[in-house]
């Protein structure tokens, strides 16, 4: 819009005490009448503000011509038969956009995301109204209040108050007069800074509309209102040498003598390649363009550009080309429609360079691409950002770049500017006689100022039952002699990862004798502490060298680990391992994605060897990076082996210490994974047999190692939990045995069990904090656990009952099983234990595993589980007490 | 003393209960017939909040729906006037 209309008009916001009580009492009528038929218009159906719309619109179209003469007459700019055009425009092809859009109620649906958008109107809409579009701005504006049932105050331009308020008065008896709430339009009778600020800041006016200059915008913005405003512009244009030329000057020419040049998207500098400027030119000037000599370009620069602001003289604004010419004292031909002055340079030296509204257009010589684009950037960074630009051109590479590097809203190709930027007419943009500049000219969006902007959308999202998985390996082969099946695996080069007491042992002969008799064997031996990156690269290094296709992972979960890092590593030696390592919420929403590009392939064999950590089954590997004294934990289910084999052989030596962690350790898997906020029925399924399984033969197995059936049941528990907690996670247990085995260098299994009956009555009880999750319905973990006692045959009446036993038989099986039942017991002093507990809690909270646990674990009751698990027993106990007393 | 508003004629049937205003003590006023309200009722319902208020008249609009409650809420009359089912 005019940079330097009314200037001393439309500034900040002027205080309200210079308005008469007579003046105050008359808006407050305004806004009253205002406020209660947007009320009242809440009810309307679509139909109803749809029939309304359809009658306004035609009595627009009606009214168009005789709109644009008051237009003319009054405001002494613009051209009448164009100023018909736009109020055309600003009601059919406005209409033509939104006769089907909805607009009450519901008006879109994601059936698919479980999610509606709903419409609720503004309200009270202050809406100024600009006087180069005096008539086409009110009646495209009230097309758009009806469609979405607000009202509006108008405040015409002071020199467009009668053509203003005459097509409010032409718009609201019609509407009216088809149903639409009394007050819903109603004009300022005469424009008056003070009622403006009023307005503005009134507290029923719910929106400012301002289609006006940047003091009026700026007005605006400054109410503490949210407002809508449009930017200054000064729109560059680059004709391209591929373009058509004779369109693209027959483009120009009709948007920039349109309306007289008023419109603010029209073309201002036009930058034509050398190979073509020349005939561009003379193309210009067959059509009726006068093309100045430098004298008349000085000239025209002193005349129509304000020398002391810099912008364009108001006087100008809208006036015919031959008019200017007349005025300034420059001879043109009669027909004239256009006077073309080229400048050398763009910035105040060349004062033609900013906006001009009306018929005057220069042009710039570029020499190359890159000097043309840069010309445009200085155009459009001097008054024009967010606003228009134009190319005509056939080059895609060009057109990509010109938006690419040009600030507009719209960047208009190969039509003309300013009914381009319009909308509807010549490409398919949003019809608007608004154009949002962004935050380059000051304004809260680059949209073409449509329905939606004159609309609250709510969105009703309903709860999504979010999709769940249960990924498992596709092959598992168990109870005894299952090792047999590696011989079904054809390969060249195998690599057998082991660790050095399993070379020993004479199991890694075992797997040997599986392996075809052609198939190359190398043995790569890792020390079975948990793996270091070292260790693992060089195992990388091994698997290069002998260009396995397969690698089998004889051990613990240790040793597996380190096999699923081999693999990762040697299948894609790109991955960054410690980017892979971090931390997520939701896995399927992570930052990192592992690699799918593979250059080499081996397929991962584990043979698990301990009843166990499930490793042979499950997604996850942890490295030691001894460096930097940190683990680095991969999860992603690429990582899970391609064949487990699940043999109880390779567990009937295992010593009883070894058989009682592990096992604990499967036990601890089931538990967790059966109360996890990501359990389902899938997981159930398995986290519930595999506590039955271990429930039932770790005993055996620990008292009887020799016991084939309570081995293979064992081994047969470790990995269907595993199946489980692959799934569906573990919980708060694991956080603090991590923690705490890490500090104290206790085995895993151990610390598992020494937390394990507080963690279950931590669970069981009703919790401080709920975990967020929406996969599971209400809190269950006190039934599920209720239901594993069942399952264990366990006594009790009531829910409370049955993990009072369940607890009780848990530590029964850790008194059997001969494990630690406090940390006091492992000969840690209360000092020492007192003095680490801070850390261990930080430690607790960063880890993963608690984030699936059912109650979410504040501080201070991770520092009272750590506690109860030092007192062990006797905390038990107390609590027990505490339990009986309350009861 | 309980009048039930006319849905046909909301602004009437308001209209004539403001004229009729008198005395002190509780105005039920029955909405339950009625689907809408326009400008007019609002415009009337202002009124009669402001003249309950002045007479010490307690004002109470049973069975409103949503939609007229919403309008109501709107031009902040509802805190004007008391609401039952």
């Amino acid at each position: 819009m005019i940079a330097s209309e009314n200037l001393q008009e439309q500034a900040q916001v002027p205080p309200a005490e210079r308005l008469s009580e007579e003046r105050i009492a008359y808006l407050e009528g305004l806004v009253s009448q205002a406020k209660i038929a947007a009320a009242v218009f809440t009810q309307f159906t679509q139909d109803e503000v749809d029939r309304i719309v359809k009658a306004i619109v035609l009595t627009g179209l009606e009214q168009a011509q005789h709109l644009a003469r008051l237009a003319v007459e009054e405001t002494r700019l613009g051209v009448m038969e164009d100023k018909v055009i736009k109020n055309m425009v600003a009601t059919e092809f406005a209409y033509n956009y939104v006769r089907d859009q909805k607009t009450v109620g519901i008006i879109r649906e994601y059936p698919e995301r479980n999610l509606s958008e709903l419409a609720e109107p503004i309200g009270v809409i202050f809406s100024l109204i600009p006087i180069t579009n005096p008539t086409s701005t009110v009646l495209f504006k009230c097309i758009m209040a009806i469609k979405t049932r607000n009202a509006v105050i108008f405040s015409p331009h002071p020199r467009a108050g009668r053509c203003g308020s005459e097509a409010v008065k032409i718009m609201y008896e019609a509407a009216v007069k088809h149903g639409a709430p009394e007050g819903v339009f109603t004009c300022l009778e005469s424009h008056n800074l003070h009622e403006n600020g009023y307005l503005m800041r009134h507290k029923d006016v719910a929106l400012i509309d301002a289609t006006g200059g940047p003091n009026a915008v700026k007005a605006a913005y400054s109410s503490g209102k949210p407002a809508l405003g449009v930017g200054p512009g000064n729109t560059p244009v680059y004709l391209e040498k591929s373009a058509d030329l004779k369109t693209a000057v027959v483009d120009i020419i009709i948007s920039k003598t349109f309306d007289n040049g008023t419109i603010c998207a029209s073309e201002q500098t036009v930058v034509i390649d050398d190979e073509i400027y020349d005939e561009a030119l003379k193309t210009f000037a067959d059509l009726g363009a006068h093309i100045c000599d430098e004298k008349e370009t000085q000239l025209l620069a002193r005349t129509v550009i304000d020398q002391q602001t810099g912008c364009m003289q108001p006087m100008a604004v809208g006036q015919k080309a031959t008019d200017i010419a007349r005025f300034i004292g420059l001879a043109v031909k009669p027909n004239t429609k256009l006077l073309i002055a080229p400048i050398q340079g763009i910035g105040p030296e060349y004062p033609l360079s900013v906006e001009k509204l009306f018929p005057v257009l220069a042009v710039y010589r570029a020499r190359t691409v890159e000097q043309a684009l840069k010309v445009c950037v200085d155009v459009n960074h001097r008054g024009g950002l967010g606003h228009t630009a134009v190319i005509f051109s056939r080059n895609d590479g060009v057109i990509r770049k010109f938006g690419e590097v040009i600030n507009a809203g719209r960047v208009i190709v190969n039509s003309p500017g300013s009914i381009g930027a319009l909308g509807g007419v010549y490409n398919d943009l949003v019809p608007t006689f608004a154009f949002g500049c962004g935050t380059g000219g000051g304004n809260s969006t680059t949209d073409n100022v449509n329905i939606y902007h004159y609309l609250n959308i709510k969105r009703l999202a309903r709860r999504t039952q979010n999709h769940m998985w249960f990924r498992i390996p596709n092959q598992i082969y168990f109870n005894m002699n299952a090792v047999e099946n590696i011989r079904q695996f054809p390969s060249h080069s195998t690599i057998i990862v082991t660790n050095p007491a399993l070379e020993r042992n004479g199991h890694i002969d075992v797997v040997r004798r599986c392996i075809p008799p052609e198939t190359h064997v190398h043995v790569s031996v890792i020390p079975d502490a948990e793996p270091e990156m070292k260790v693992v690269l060089q195992g990388v290094e091994a698997l290069l060298f002998y260009k396995a296709d397969q690698i089998i992972a004889l051990g613990g979960g240790s040793v597996i680990d380190a096999a699923k890092v081999m693999k990762l590593k040697y299948e894609s030696p790109d991955a960054d391992l410690e980017e892979l390592a971090a931390p997520f919420l939701d896995l399927r929403k992570r930052v990192v994605r592992y690699p799918t590009d593979k250059i080499n392939r081996a397929r991962l064999i584990a043979v698990s060897t301990t009843s166990g950590t499930g490793s042979e089954v499950t997604p996850f590997a942890v490295l030691t990076d001894q460096e930097r004294g940190r683990k680095i934990t991969l999860a992603d289910y690429s990582l899970s082996p391609d064949v487990a084999i699940v043999d109880p052989q390779f567990v009937m030596s295992m010593p009883k210490g070894l058989t009682a962690d592990t096992g604990i350790d499967c036990f601890t898997h089931g538990l967790e994974a059966a109360v996890s906020n990501y359990a389902s029925p899938y997981t159930d399924a398995n986290a519930m047999q595999a506590i039955a399984l271990a429930y039932k033969y770790l005993p055996i197995a620990y008292d009887n190692p020799r016991d084939e059936e309570a081995r293979a049941m064992m081994h047969n528990a470790a990995c269907i939990a595993a199946l489980a907690f692959s799934n569906a996670s573990v919980g708060v247990n694991h956080a603090l045995a991590h923690a705490f085995g890490a500090r104290f260098h206790v085995a895993h299994g151990r610390a598992n069990a020494l937390m394990l009956p507080h963690v279950i009555a931590y669970n069981a009880a009703v919790p401080t904090k709920f975990m967020p999750s929406p996969y599971q319905q209400g809190y269950t973990a006190h039934q599920k656990y209720a239901a594993i006692a069942d399952l264990l045959s366990l006594a009790g009446n009531t829910v409370e009952e049955k993990i009072r036993n369940l607890i009780a038989a848990i530590e029964h099986l850790l008194d059997r099983l001969e494990l630690p039942r406090s940390i006091a017991d492992l000969g840690i002093s209360r000092q020492e234990f007192e003095r680490a507990v801070p850390d261990l809690v930080k430690i607790a909270f960063d880890d993963p595993s608690w984030r699936s646990n059912p109650r979410m674990p504040v501080m201070n009751e991770l520092v009272e589980l750590f506690w109860k698990a030092y007192e062990g027993r006797r905390s038990a106990e107390s609590d027990a007490e505490n339990r009986q007393q309350r009861a | 003393m309980l009048v039930k508003i006319d849905k046909n004629q909301v602004a009437g049937s308001l209209q004539a209960v403001e004229e009729k205003l008198d005395g002190a003590g509780e105005l039920i006023l029955d909405f339950a017939a009625v689907q809408r309200i326009d400008s007019n009722a609002v415009r009337v319902m202002e009124v009669l909040g402001r003249r309950a208020d002045e007479k010490g008249i307690k004002v109470v609009l049973s069975g409103v729906n949503v939609d007229v409650y919403k309008v109501l809420k709107l031009v902040k009359l509802d805190s004007r006037f008391s609401f039952v089912a």
